[in-house]
């Protein structure tokens, strides 16, 4: 068994047990507030992220500790130095990108399986805990429980995109980001903590959560609430401007930055598949057994009972400064969590999305980018002063208006109406995947002979089967699709940022049939 | 023109120096009729070819290619119609904005094809004064060629009829770039919406005339054109966005306005129209046909038209109670056409025109339930009528006919084709002296008795339509000929029994322009000779069917109809020979030959090179093969277009029997 694992079942049974003994200091100051057994929740569910993220660690220094002379030991974090620390991180991460062990892989796997099991005990646990508890009053009960759920929830939500991140083609801003942050984070506290060997929490990670436990029941009970529109409500986080709800009538909920960019908010409990739709995730289900094939399982969950009211929900953006964040002194809150996404993508993010007519908008929500595509270049209608018009009769009433302006004739008019700005996407989309091809075949000769063209050509769509070094074999990585895959577009890497230009052309085609055809 | 006899140098003193440059001017005013006079008046002398030169101020040629002599021969040409010219190029506006400058002031490029919005763009810079412009059927200018106009910034008339390739853009263009527009004519431009004729509402204040006709405009852009407030004409024909709900809702309404034409607008009744029309207290003229059924609220709703003199309804469904209702209108109507209506009967169009007794014309045509007691009350009350249209009104018995000449005898225009009138009725007809058209084909039961008084009386006849008249003979078109001397058109198609003496007396006729003797095989070369000889004008000649017509034929033809423009030939004699001794006509433009049995590809090859001028021609389907490829494209770049026929060869019928075949297939 491997150190880590083991690891990890410690953390499980001590936790279950009883974990007071494991707390270390800082911990206890943190969480003195609350009684012990929420604390030893809590407690529990740290732990758990915490060694998620070990486990990332050690992998990347299982997987690098042969080349990189920089070697470190996540278990004897003592020794590194801050600045060190981050080094080694991002020479992991860069070499993570080179060199991709299926070993690790496979690692990974059997770590997210027992990881699985230990969510199956906790739900046991606290089958046994309803059971033991007595005397209290029912509103701590309800609280307790209330408590419960969420860090179950979490739990899964950290195991899912942990799990993500270990999916070869995530390059995505999410994983790779928030593991530097939390190794960072992680490298900070063992410093300020010296001395303690293992099952340092990435404490600074979660503050935010345990001061607001309402947070993460109320964030799922939102998305039942209200089901992921993509694009129709995208303009909703602006809307609510003039709504003046009184300060303290509503409930405030603050979503973390990683929640808000994770590609997906539904994922299933049993093999961990990310959905953006609750729904789909209920089709999913239906094939984990029969249990979840019940008209019961299947329904639309139920909203709480109207019989109580409902305190009105609204959401604060993390990023603090910010107008829509809860601190702010003029704070207006945002109406649902999609409104937080896109505000928060359009807000506090890079503009990735390049309009590839124009070449100079730029956008960090897809659904504006698909917008925008759909008027860019629209603007045909011109006015000999030099004024466009997205629409005809705007520009005759521009003319009609003004003296001596006259409509313009479109240049093309006389060279003809064939676009050439298309054919020129299209060579360029044809030049970034033969520059890909040639890529592919720098490393040919270390390749297999067996590998035909047609595996060629299909590393121009399936980015796992580019991944998959030497004689890895592709059909093994059909497996990996059961995994929630990120979508290209959150990419950062330059390298994939080729890939999602190849692929455009022509839009969404095989973007991820490729490998299956390989299989 | 371009044959300059020398004539020798007058003696020291020459009469014609006695007259002014003035007086030459005025004379040469009056010689207008044959273009052939004033060829021979300035080869007269030098000073009058130089006085020609400086007079004419009218060019039509026929080709391109001797544009710059002739534009520099004659430098005061301030109007050019080129619609005959095969041949129109970038190249050829440039000679013309070149040598006319500031003269030109109307130039017509209707038909012409080949040039382009560069040429364009050239002759509106160039030719400031440029007023009217007509670029109807080219089909291939674009918006660019619609800027290159705007450029003309003094047009006041502009047809642009079947410019489908133009669009709002180009008509924009147009409308800020000419402001003094007073006509347009945008027919068929099927590119132009409502923005386009917005903007011309909006820009061109000084609108008269506009012609929307079949485009796809809404009452949007038709309430801007009725706050024009010079606008006299306006024609929506076919305008199928117009609805009555657009235009109730509307107050509409244009006071200046004096014409309209509201034909095919189906979905316009009389709820659209009175709104319509409810402002437009001067309208003078009326077009409804082919619109929604006339029926008493339509007519209610246009009683208070104080101003109109004529409506046109034909085509329409119309009722009795509606033909009695504009009988009841105060107005006096000058003007009526119920051509093709379903429903006008005896009662109806009687008590009409008992009221309107100031109708000078009337027609009346396919009316076919109508009864010599129309005709009774028509000839009754309407004694000043000067046209009469009345084909196909079988209805009416022999005898009715009469009364037109007893009582109508200012009659100038009369179409009686397809009746029963016989030879009494036109011994009547006889009467109206001042007959100018007299249209009698179809009409079986006339014979040469009676034709024979329309040629002693009615010797202003410029019209006399005979087709498969079949009772007529030689006597009656000698008659005619004798009598009617001033006939410009004769049409004897399928009358059996013609033969070269009536060739030989209508070459008599000096005027005669057009020459139908389609089926007469009597009619052989000779007779077509005399005619080549007498009728130098003639234009149009068709003696298809005419198997006794060959070669010998043409050659006189050739020699002497210099004017000939269009000629068909089909199913008669001819061969290479023939057909390419008339090259030497340098006006043959339109020619017709089909079923030529002595034809071969290569003496047809050779014609078509030797033809210049040729715009079009109708050819047996089985030539394009035989005919070489390059050759046809050799000509179609010359501006001739081909038109392939795949017919066959039919036998003549005998004229009741025609009439009875026809019968059937109605």
């Amino acid at each position: 068994m491997d150190p880590e694992e083991r690891l990890c079942a410690d953390t499980w049974t001590k936790s279950s047990s009883g974990c007071e003994s494991l707390n270390t200091p800082p911990n206890i100051s943190i969480f003195s507030d609350f009684n012990s057994q929420q604390q030893k929740w809590e407690n529990s569910s740290f732990h758990d992220f915490g060694v998620t993220v070990q486990q990332q660690f050690s992998d990347f220094n299982q997987l690098f500790g042969a080349q990189n002379s920089l070697s470190c030991n996540v278990n004897n974090q003592k020794q590194m130095s801050d600045p060190k620390d981050k080094q080694t991180c991002d020479a992991h991460e860069s070499s993570n990108m080179q060199d991709w062990d299926p070993r690790a892989m496979l690692n990974n796997l059997s770590f997210l399986e027992t990881k699985i099991h230990q969510l199956q005990d906790l739900v046991h646990l606290i089958v046994g805990r309803r059971g033991q508890v007595t005397g209290p009053a029912d509103q701590i009960l309800v609280q307790q429980q209330q408590l419960i759920t969420a860090d179950l929830t979490s739990i899964i939500v950290q195991l899912i995109s942990t799990a993500g991140s270990l999916l070869p083609s995530v390059t995505q801003t999410l994983c790779s980001e928030s593991s530097i942050s939390q190794l960072g984070q992680f490298g900070g506290v063992t410093n300020q903590s010296a001395g303690v060997s293992d099952n340092v929490p990435p404490l600074n990670n979660n503050v935010n959560k345990v001061e607001d436990h309402s947070d993460l029941t109320g964030y799922f009970g939102a998305e039942q609430n209200c089901p992921i529109e993509d694009h129709e409500m995208k303009s909703d986080d602006d809307a609510d401007e003039g709504e003046n709800l009184p300060p303290g009538s509503y409930e405030i909920l603050q979503l973390e930055k990683e929640e808000i960019l994770a590609p997906h908010t539904h994922f299933c409990t049993i093999c961990g598949k990310g959905f953006k739709r609750d729904a789909n995730l209920r089709m999913h289900m239906r094939g984990h057994g029969d249990e979840y094939k019940t008209p019961a399982a299947l329904a639309k969950p139920n909203k709480e009972s109207s019989s109580e009211p409902i305190l009105i929900k609204r959401y604060s953006c993390p990023y603090v400064g910010c107008k829509r964040n809860k601190d702010h002194k003029k704070f207006q809150p945002l109406k649902t969590i999609l409104c937080v996404k896109n505000h928060y993508k359009r807000t506090h993010c890079d503009k990735t999305y390049t309009c590839s007519r124009c070449n100079t908008k730029k956008f960090s929500v897809i659904a504006d980018l698909k917008t925008h595509e759909k008027h860019c270049g629209r603007d045909k209608w011109l006015c000999s002063c030099g004024t466009t018009f997205s629409r005809k009769d705007k520009l005759f009433g521009h003319i009609a208006l003004f003296q001596g302006h006259t409509p313009a004739i479109p240049v093309e008019e006389s060279k003809g109406s064939a676009g050439p700005s298309d054919r020129g996407q299209c060579s360029e989309a044809t030049n970034k995947v033969e520059q890909l091809e040639f890529n592919y075949k720098l490393d040919a000769p270390s390749r297999s002979a067996c590998q035909n063209i047609m595996d060629v050509e299909g590393t121009g769509e399936d980015p796992t089967s580019y991944f998959s070094p030497l004689g890895f074999d592709t059909s093994s990585m059909s497996g990996f699709h059961e995994f929630p895959r990120p979508p290209f577009e959150d990419s950062e890497n330059s390298f994939s940022f080729l890939l999602s230009g190849a692929c455009d052309y022509p839009p969404k085609n095989g973007r991820y049939t490729g490998s299956n055809d390989l299989v | 023109m371009k044959k300059q006899k020398l004539v020798p140098e007058p003696p020291n003193f020459s009469r014609f120096d006695l007259l002014s440059e003035e007086i030459v001017f005025i004379i040469l005013d009056f010689l207008n009729e044959n273009p052939l006079d004033k060829k021979a008046f300035s080869l007269v002398c030098r000073s009058f070819y130089a006085i020609e030169s400086r007079h004419r101020k009218f060019l039509k040629p026929l080709r391109s290619e001797h544009l710059t002599k002739v534009l520099n021969r004659y430098p005061h040409v301030s109007t050019l119609d080129l619609s005959l010219c095969p041949r129109i190029t970038d190249a050829s506006l440039g000679v013309i904005s070149g040598s006319c400058k500031e003269m030109l002031r109307s130039i017509n490029l209707s038909r012409s094809k080949f040039f382009s919005h560069l040429g364009l763009s050239n002759l509106a810079v160039n030719c400031r004064n440029l007023v009217e412009i007509d670029l109807s059927n080219a089909t291939e200018l674009k918006d660019l060629a619609a800027a290159a106009i705007a450029e003309a910034k003094n047009l006041e008339r502009l047809w642009l009829v079947r410019c489908k390739s133009i669009t709002d853009i180009g008509i924009g263009c147009i409308a800020v770039g000419c402001r003094k527009l007073r006509l347009l004519s945008l027919k068929w431009c099927l590119g132009v919406g409502d923005l386009g004729v917005g903007l011309i509402a909006v820009k061109c204040k000084d609108m008269r005339s506009l012609d929307l006709s079949y485009l796809p405009i809404t009452n949007k852009c038709l309430s801007q054109i009725l706050e024009l407030q010079n606008l006299e004409d306006l024609v929506l024909e076919g305008c199928f966005g117009i609805d009555d709900d657009s235009l109730k809702s509307h107050k509409l309404g244009c006071k200046s306005l004096e014409t309209l034409d509201m034909s095919s607008c189906q979905n316009v009744s009389h709820v659209g129209l009175s709104s319509l029309t409810s402002a437009a207290g001067s309208l003078r003229q009326l077009i409804l046909s082919y619109g929604s059924r006339v029926d008493l609220a339509l007519v209610d709703s246009l009683q208070k038209l104080s101003m109109l003199q004529s409506i046109k309804l034909d085509g329409c469904q119309i009722t009795c109670s509606g033909l009695k209702a504009i009988g009841n209108w105060c107005v006096s109507l000058t003007e009526l056409s119920l051509s093709k209506c379903v429903g006008v009967t005896d009662e109806g169009l009687s008590s009409l025109v008992t009221k309107h007794k100031d109708l000078k014309k009337l027609d009346i045509t396919c009316c076919r339930k109508i009864t010599h007691v129309s005709l009774a009350h028509i000839t009754n009350s309407c004694t000043s009528l000067v046209s009469l249209k009345m084909e196909s009104c079988t209805l009416i018995s022999a005898e009715a006919f009469v009364l037109i000449g007893q009582r109508c005898q200012l009659l100038e225009e009369l179409d009686l084709t397809d009746n029963e009138i016989d030879d009494e009725g036109l011994k009547s007809i006889s009467r109206c002296s001042r007959l100018s058209s007299l249209k009698l084909g179809i009409c079986l039961n006339i014979t040469d008795q009676g034709l024979i008084h329309i040629g002693l009386c009615c010797s202003k006849l410029k019209e006399l339509d005979l087709y498969r008249s079949a009772g007529i003979t030689d006597s009656s078109i000698s008659a005619i000929a004798r009598g009617c001397s001033g006939i410009e058109m004769i049409n004897i198609a399928y009358c059996k029994f013609i033969s070269d003496r009536s060739f030989m007396s209508l070459a008599k006729c000096p005027k005669l322009k057009t020459l139908e003797s389609r089926g007469c095989p009597l009619i052989t070369s000779l007779g077509l000779a005399a005619v080549a000889v007498g009728c130098k004008q003639l234009a149009k000649l068709d003696v298809k069917k005419c198997h006794s017509i060959d070669d010998a034929g043409m050659i006189p033809l050739a020699h002497f109809s210099q004017n000939l423009k269009q000629i068909n030939l089909s199913y008669t004699s001819v061969t290479d020979v023939g057909l390419l001794s008339l090259a030497s006509i340098s006006c043959l433009q339109n020619m017709t030959v089909l079923h030529l049995e002595g034809l071969t590809p290569s003496g047809l090859a050779a014609a078509l090179l030797a033809c210049g001028g040729l715009t079009k021609v109708k050819l047996q389907a089985s030539f394009k093969s035989s005919l070489p490829q390059l050759l046809i494209e050799h000509l179609e770049a010359r501006g001739c277009t081909f038109q392939w026929r795949e017919k066959i060869f039919r036998a003549e019928l005998d004229p009741k029997c025609w009439k009875l075949q026809l019968a059937d297939a109605e």
